[in-house]
Formats: C-alpha cells, sequence, structure tokens
C-alpha cells in the first residue's frame, strides 16, 4: 500500500500543486500511514454548481459524479470531506431548487467518507434565505471540533446582501471567547472576509467585522470558495485561501471588465477544476495543501 | 417578489433609456447632473453613465422587480433600490476615470451580468 506521505509526494510531481500555508520549513513526523498522531487531512470541495447547463461545462451532469470517484480513490480516506457552497446552480423556481439540492445530496451520497459538512453559497442560499438549504442540510453556520482544531462555519450567503450579520457575529464573538487565543482554528466561509473585487461583488459586506473579531487570535486561516480559482491572501496575520470550482473557472480577479467564466478547452476537458487536500499539523499549526484535478485525466 | 411596473416607472426608464450613454447634461438650479437609471433583472440602463469632473451628480435610479444593489466601490458609493421607488444617488466626481458599478444583492441566474461604469471626463 502507498503510504500518504509517498502519494501526496506523487500527486506534486503528477499534476498536482502542493501549497504549504503556517510556519514553513518544518519536517513531518510521519508514522504508520503517513501521519503522526496529531495530523489529519480532510479534503475541500466547492462551487458544484448542480444544475447548471451551459457552454463553460458541457460536461456538468459528470463533472461532480467524476470528483466523487476521484475522491473515493484516494489512498487514504480524508477525515473528512467540506463542501464550501454554491453545490446547485441557482434558479428562481423554488421547486427546481429542492430538487438540485436533492440531486446533489444524492450523488454525493456516494462518497466512502460519511463524514461530510456542507456549507451555502449565494446560489443555494440567497433567493430564499437559505430556507431550502436548511431543510436538506441544516444549519448554515455552526462550529466543530477534529483533533484540536477548531472549526468555524460562517454564512454570508444567506443573506443575499452578502452580510453575515450581527447575530451570527455575535455567535460568532461567543463562539472565538471560549477558545485560547493561540489555538488552532479554522474558518470556512462561501464568500471571501477581504474585499478581494468588490467590483465583481467578490466581497462579503460586513467581512471585515468577522476579520475583527478573528484578529486576537494567533492561528487563523480561513478557506473559502466563490471565485473559482486557487488563490491565497493574507489580512494581517490571518491566511486565506480560495479553491477552484468543479463547474467552470473564473478569469483573476478584477482582470478584466467581466467576470465571465473561461471559455471550455475541448482539448483539455475539465481544465481549471479541481479541489484541494488539506493537510493539518496540529502541533506545528501547519497546513499542506494539494491541489487535485477532476480526475486522473482532467 | 415580481411587481408590475407603473406608468411613472415606465416613462421614467425610458427617458433614461433615452438619454443612452451620455445623460449627465442635465442640470439643475444647482448645476448638479441628474442622471436617470434604471435597474432590473439582469441590467442597468444605462449601463454607462458619462459625467463631468468637479460638477455634482445625482444618479435617480428606479428598479423594477428587486431591492437589487447598487455599488460603485472605486467611489465609495453604493445603495440598495428598493422596486418602485425612486432611489438618489449623489456624489461629486472629483478625478477623471472609469469607475466600475455592480449588483452586490444576489438578484439571481443573471446576478453577474449585472454591472455598468460611471465615465468621469474632465
Amino acid at each position: 500500500m502507498i503510504k500518504r506521505r509517498d502519494f501526496l509526494r506523487l500527486v506534486g510531481v503528477g499534476g498536482g500543486a502542493v501549497f504549504a500555508s503556517g510556519l514553513a520549513g518544518r519536517t513531518l513526523g510521519a508514522t504508520g500511514d503517513g501521519y503522526g498522531s496529531n495530523e489529519f487531512y480532510f479534503v475541500q470541495l466547492s462551487d458544484t454548481h448542480w444544475g447548471y447547463k451551459g457552454p463553460a461545462n458541457p460536461e456538468a451532469a459528470n463533472t461532480l459524479k467524476l470528483a466523487v470517484a476521484t475522491v473515493n480513490a484516494l489512498a487514504t480516506p480524508p477525515d473528512f470531506i467540506i463542501f464550501t457552497g454554491d453545490l446547485t446552480h441557482t434558479t428562481d423556481d423554488a421547486a427546481e431548487r429542492r430538487r438540485r439540492l436533492t440531486e446533489f445530496r444524492t450523488i454525493v451520497a456516494e462518497l466512502k467518507v460519511k463524514n461530510v459538512r456542507y456549507m451555502p453559497g449565494e446560489h443555494d442560499a440567497s433567493l430564499d434565505n437559505g430556507a431550502a438549504y436548511k431543510e436538506l442540510f441544516g444549519e448554515t453556520h455552526y462550529s466543530f471540533d477534529h483533533k484540536g482544531v477548531h472549526f468555524i462555519a460562517l454564512d454570508n450567503v444567506s443573506d443575499p446582501g452578502a452580510r453575515i450579520g450581527e447575530a451570527q457575529l455575535e455567535w460568532l464573538k461567543a463562539d472565538l471567547e471560549k477558545q485560547k487565543q493561540d489555538a488552532p482554528i479554522v474558518v470556512l466561509t462561501h464568500r471571501p472576509l477581504f474585499d478581494l473585487a468588490p467590483q465583481w461583488d467578490w466581497a462579503t459586506r460586513d467581512g471585515a467585522k468577522a476579520i475583527e473579531l478573528l484578529m486576537p487570535y494567533k492561528n487563523v486561516t480561513v478557506f473559502y470558495g466563490h471565485i473559482h480559482q486557487e488563490h491565497h491572501h493574507t489580512t494581517g496575520h490571518i491566511v486565506h485561501h480560495s479553491a477552484k470550482s468543479l463547474v467552470f473557472p473564473l478569469p483573476a480577479p478584477g482582470s478584466q471588465e467581466k467576470r465571465t467564466p473561461l471559455p471550455w478547452d475541448a482539448a483539455m476537458p475539465y481544465k481549471g477544476l479541481g479541489f484541494r487536500e488539506v493537510e493539518a499539523e496540529v502541533d506545528k499549526i501547519n497546513y499542506k495543501l494539494a491541489e487535485y484535478p477532476v480526475s486522473k485525466a482532467g | 417578489m415580481k411587481s408590475k411596473p407603473t406608468l411613472a416607472m415606465l416613462l421614467m426608464g425610458l427617458t433614461g433609456a433615452l438619454l443612452g450613454t451620455a445623460v449627465g447634461g442635465t442640470a439643475s438650479a444647482e448645476q448638479e447632473q441628474i442622471v436617470r437609471m434604471t435597474a432590473r433583472r439582469f441590467e442597468f440602463s444605462p449601463a454607462t453613465i458619462v459625467v463631468k469632473k468637479g460638477q455634482p451628480v445625482v444618479l435617480e435610479i428606479t428598479s423594477y422587480d428587486f431591492v437589487h444593489g447598487f455599488n460603485v466601490p472605486d467611489l465609495k458609493l453604493r445603495a440598495d433600490l428598493p422596486p418602485g421607488k425612486v432611489t438618489a444617488v449623489r456624489f461629486v466626481p472629483d478625478r477623471v476615470g472609469s469607475f466600475p458599478f455592480v449588483c452586490d444583492n444576489f438578484c439571481g441566474a443573471g446576478h453577474e451580468e449585472m454591472h455598468g461604469s460611471i465615465e468621469v471626463k474632465g
């Protein structure tokens, strides 16, 4: 059996990309399948937009299924999987929205790993303030702990104006007050919390308030979606990583007038799409990111 | 959420459309440049606003069908646009340039297409 460490290395050489976040230059004390006692990894998938039909991805009906198969084929299963929003493509029809969310849930039920966390994107939740999403997936913001890391999922999409809102900010404040200031904290959101490209609506209107609440904590990393591409940014000591999409890539932030999808390349289907592994070294408060294509052929 | 446009709203929209992109020429006694705009899923009309630097501007925006957002990040201007009423956005353009605006209240499948620009001329 290929050890986890070797598998990551192979992926790094064979088309994936590895990005180290946190303390650089440390080495791993791997044991067993490649992990020390305070190490684990999770998978981030984002912006699957189930229900999209258009030229930017003529294979949209298959892309999510391929990604599920690729995740299932990982040599070592992740501890858990997180979908950071836009599970479905938006529709004005409330019944169709529920149908798409239900179909999405059926497809991802094929994931072998059963510890799966979800979050809404604006396409899922903004037109009904998250009503259909909540019926099928539960709360839109929550926190949980995993092997010493405190995870916080923030909802910045159920308000069509991209506000987290005062009530949720109060909840965040209370949740953070239970943490030590040096605790490893991972925040999960759909939209960027900072003003990445507000002229493209790539921002959270009150994201600065969330960042202000997070600033006293020394070890905060944010993983988000929305922008359909990998992007890395820091606000003070807080690191923000966006994920690729599983439907179509978008242009670099603010690089052109319109945020139109990048065209589908028939010679290289699924180009620019993929998902991410995040390998956590809890003791060192270090996260290693590895980017994967949709499928081995992708 | 959809509401039928009133006659007044239609006339207002027609006025804005007829003015095209060069809509900044109407001046009040205070020399304000008054620009009438409409917002509906999924477009602003006109989508290009031309105004003169240094002269106060009033954007009178009527939304037909949704509480669209009007956000001009580079000019630090934003407003919600409740349907059925005119929302006035006032500013004084203090520099020449092209300043994109966007609907920043998610309004549906074409939301990403709903944008435009303010062109400030010297």
